[in-house]
């Protein structure tokens, strides 16, 4: 196999030996598809770029120089930023926080023995709950937010840090990934093992499973993380405080008013700007250890 | 080893375990639902003036919310323009997720692991902030785009208004979506064992060949879910819009479904009748997803059996 793959592949790779799909390291560079990736990656980084810039502009620099010049405003606009109505930005910023660290936290912890249970168990009804589990994924979170916000309401909880948190420590996807990292990850004959040493079930899952699970657990953290900070609908719905409100909903309402006073453009500016930060930042840190790929529910890199 | 009372325990224990997510499924996905129901089921019936306690009082309206809900225009609109959105959208973004996964697949490609992360950025990125982003860029008094168009002397399409909103708003979709799906679509690629390559390649295929006549078949599963939820995400386009509102007045209140039920449950108050829509749209949703995907089994079936 390896001979005859040898006079397909090109001259300056007389080194690269094997079967390998792609033979190591060759000198050229296929500009087509190299060209191609770059060009996305400028499309998805324009807009990042741009309120990177535009948040160094000062009020009157951000109509009048051009786009992609750095303006002398940035520590005049975060100045701005922190006194409007008394920092309530940074209320916002530990607001989403509070939502999403500890609802995703919430949500793994849920999801990882959830996983276990369906991975590691044959009992009756299983495939059923399961199915049923996923059909949550399906449902329109406007059909669950609206009554869920009415239900919510009749046990005076609306308008509360709880009535955002709640309704999303349950993640159908999550349950659905745990499920998968548990039946890769933890053997049969190791659990059957730790049961005839005479360990507890409880104590198989938080000392023999969890720790296996544990690469595919941080996947369903970061997974809900984002899909909880993100989230706009929810606090929209539940929240009328803006003592309360998550950085989404807190941009929101500053752009609604920013909308009649082009002077509020800069802050709205400057806020979404750092409220790219903590996800960006989150994501640059974790690639070094954790694979994209298992966010799809790939067990093997 | 194994006493009777053991073996009890463990049949026991996968059903506690999966207490806390049947609970939190029950009281936050089943009993909403069950209760959206009942709602979009009643009415109000207001007797006399309206004034007084006994005056506003709930009755049974039968399907009586759900023929106005077909019946009423702004609805209809709205998701004609959803519809439209759509179109632009789930093409475009799973045409650049398979693009792009098929680029960082192919061979000798360069500074692909600085791509992938950049073109998976956006996902990081809350839908609000994307719009908001996205609507700076589109205002003539901030966007480089406007910068350049001047200083060229070309004419200036308002890309907030009319034909060119609907793009606008696409292209804030595309944007945030098509990083997620190209991760998607790449592992399924990688999965691919490489012997399967080899034979196209000893037999002289072009890498073009391989991609369309290997690589998209083998990957068929992985596009057949990202368009599943793609089709889910988009009919429930709510953020965008609502985002760009203060921006733009071509954005009404009830541009799309969602925003119209919104509208309707807490702008107007008549959350019979936002129920009865959102149980329309749930619906529309689960048979638009299920119809495609029994369609796409068939012919898989088909295909097997040829």
């Amino acid at each position: 196999m390896s001979s005859l793959a040898v006079p397909g592949t090109e001259p300056t790779a007389g080194t690269a030996g094997g079967t390998v799909r792609r033979p190591a390291r060759r000198r050229r560079i296929a500009p087509l598809p190299t060209l191609t990736l770059l060009l996305g990656a400028v499309y998805c980084l324009l807009p990042v770029a741009w309120v990177v810039i535009a948040s160094t502009k000062s009020g009157s620099e951000l109509f009048s120089t051009f786009t992609f010049w750095p303006g002398t405003g940035f520590a005049g606009n975060l100045a701005d930023l922190a006194a409007y109505r008394d920092g309530v930005y940074w209320r916002w910023m530990g607001n989403s926080a509070l939502y999403a660290g500890l609802g995703a936290l919430l949500s793994t912890c849920v999801s990882a023995i959830s996983g276990h249970a369906l991975a590691v168990y044959r009992f009756r009804g299983r495939e059923a709950l399961f199915n049923v589990l996923l059909a949550g994924v399906l449902m329109p979170p406007v059909i669950l937010a609206v009554p869920q916000y009415l239900l919510l309401a009749q046990a005076g909880l609306t308008d509360s840090h709880l009535s955002v948190l709640l309704p999303q420590i349950l993640s159908p996807y999550g349950v659905y990934l745990a499920r998968i990292y548990a039946t890769a990850a933890v053997p049969a004959d190791v659990v059957e093992a730790a049961r005839m040493d005479g360990a507890g079930e409880w104590r198989i899952f938080t000392r023999v499973a969890l720790p296996m699970m544990l690469p595919g657990l941080v996947t369903v953290f970061l997974f809900q993380f984002v899909a909880v900070w993100n989230n706009f609908l929810l606090p929209y719905i539940m929240l009328s405080d803006d003592e309360k409100f998550p950085i989404t909903l807190g941009l929101h309402t500053l752009l609604e008013q920013g909308a009649n006073t082009p002077a509020l453009y800069t802050l709205v500016i400057t806020g979404a700007f750092l409220a790219v930060l903590p996800l960006v930042a989150l994501f640059l840190v974790v690639q070094r250890f954790w694979s994209l790929d298992l966010l799809s529910g790939a067990v093997k890199s | 080893m194994k006493s009777p009372a053991h073996r009890g325990r463990a049949g026991r224990a996968p059903y506690l375990f999966l207490v806390p997510a049947t609970a939190l499924f029950v009281l936050f996905f089943a009993l909403p639902i069950g209760y959206a129901l009942w709602l979009s089921l009643r009415k109000v019936r207001v007797s006399g003036l309206g004034l007084g306690s006994g005056a506003r009082e709930e009755v049974w309206a039968g399907l009586e919310n759900y023929t106005g809900a077909l019946s009423d225009s702004e609805l209809l609109h709205g998701a004609l323009r959803v519809l439209g959105y759509g179109c632009i959208v789930v093409p475009v973004m799973l045409g650049l997720a398979l693009l792009f996964a098929l680029m960082l697949d192919s061979e000798r490609v360069r500074l692909a692991p600085f791509t992938r992360l950049a073109i998976f950025l956006p996902y990081a990125i809350p839908g609000v902030v994307a719009a908001l982003l996205w609507g700076f860029l589109y205002l003539p008094d901030v966007s480089p785009l406007y910068y350049v168009l001047d200083a060229l002397g070309l004419p200036q399409p308002d890309l907030l208004d009319g034909g060119p909103l609907y793009l606008a708003l696409a292209n804030i979709a595309v944007w945030g979506g098509t990083g997620f799906n190209m991760i998607v679509i790449y592992t399924a690629l990688r999965a691919v064992p490489a012997e399967v390559y080899e034979a196209a390649k000893l037999d002289g295929a072009t890498p073009l060949q391989i991609a369309l006549r290997i690589k998209i078949p083998m990957v068929a599963p992985s596009l057949v879910l990202t368009f599943f939820f793609s089709v889910i995400a988009t009919l429930q386009v709510f953020s965008e819009p609502t985002t760009l509102k203060p921006l733009t007045n071509s954005v009404s209140t009830t541009w799309s479904p969602l925003m119209k039920v919104y509208q309707d449950a807490f702008g107007n108050g008549d959350i019979h009748a936002a129920a009865a829509q959102a149980t329309l749209i749930a619906l529309a949703t689960l048979v638009l997803s299920f119809g495609f995907l029994r369609a796409v089994n068939r012919r898989d079936r088909q295909e097997t059996a040829r």
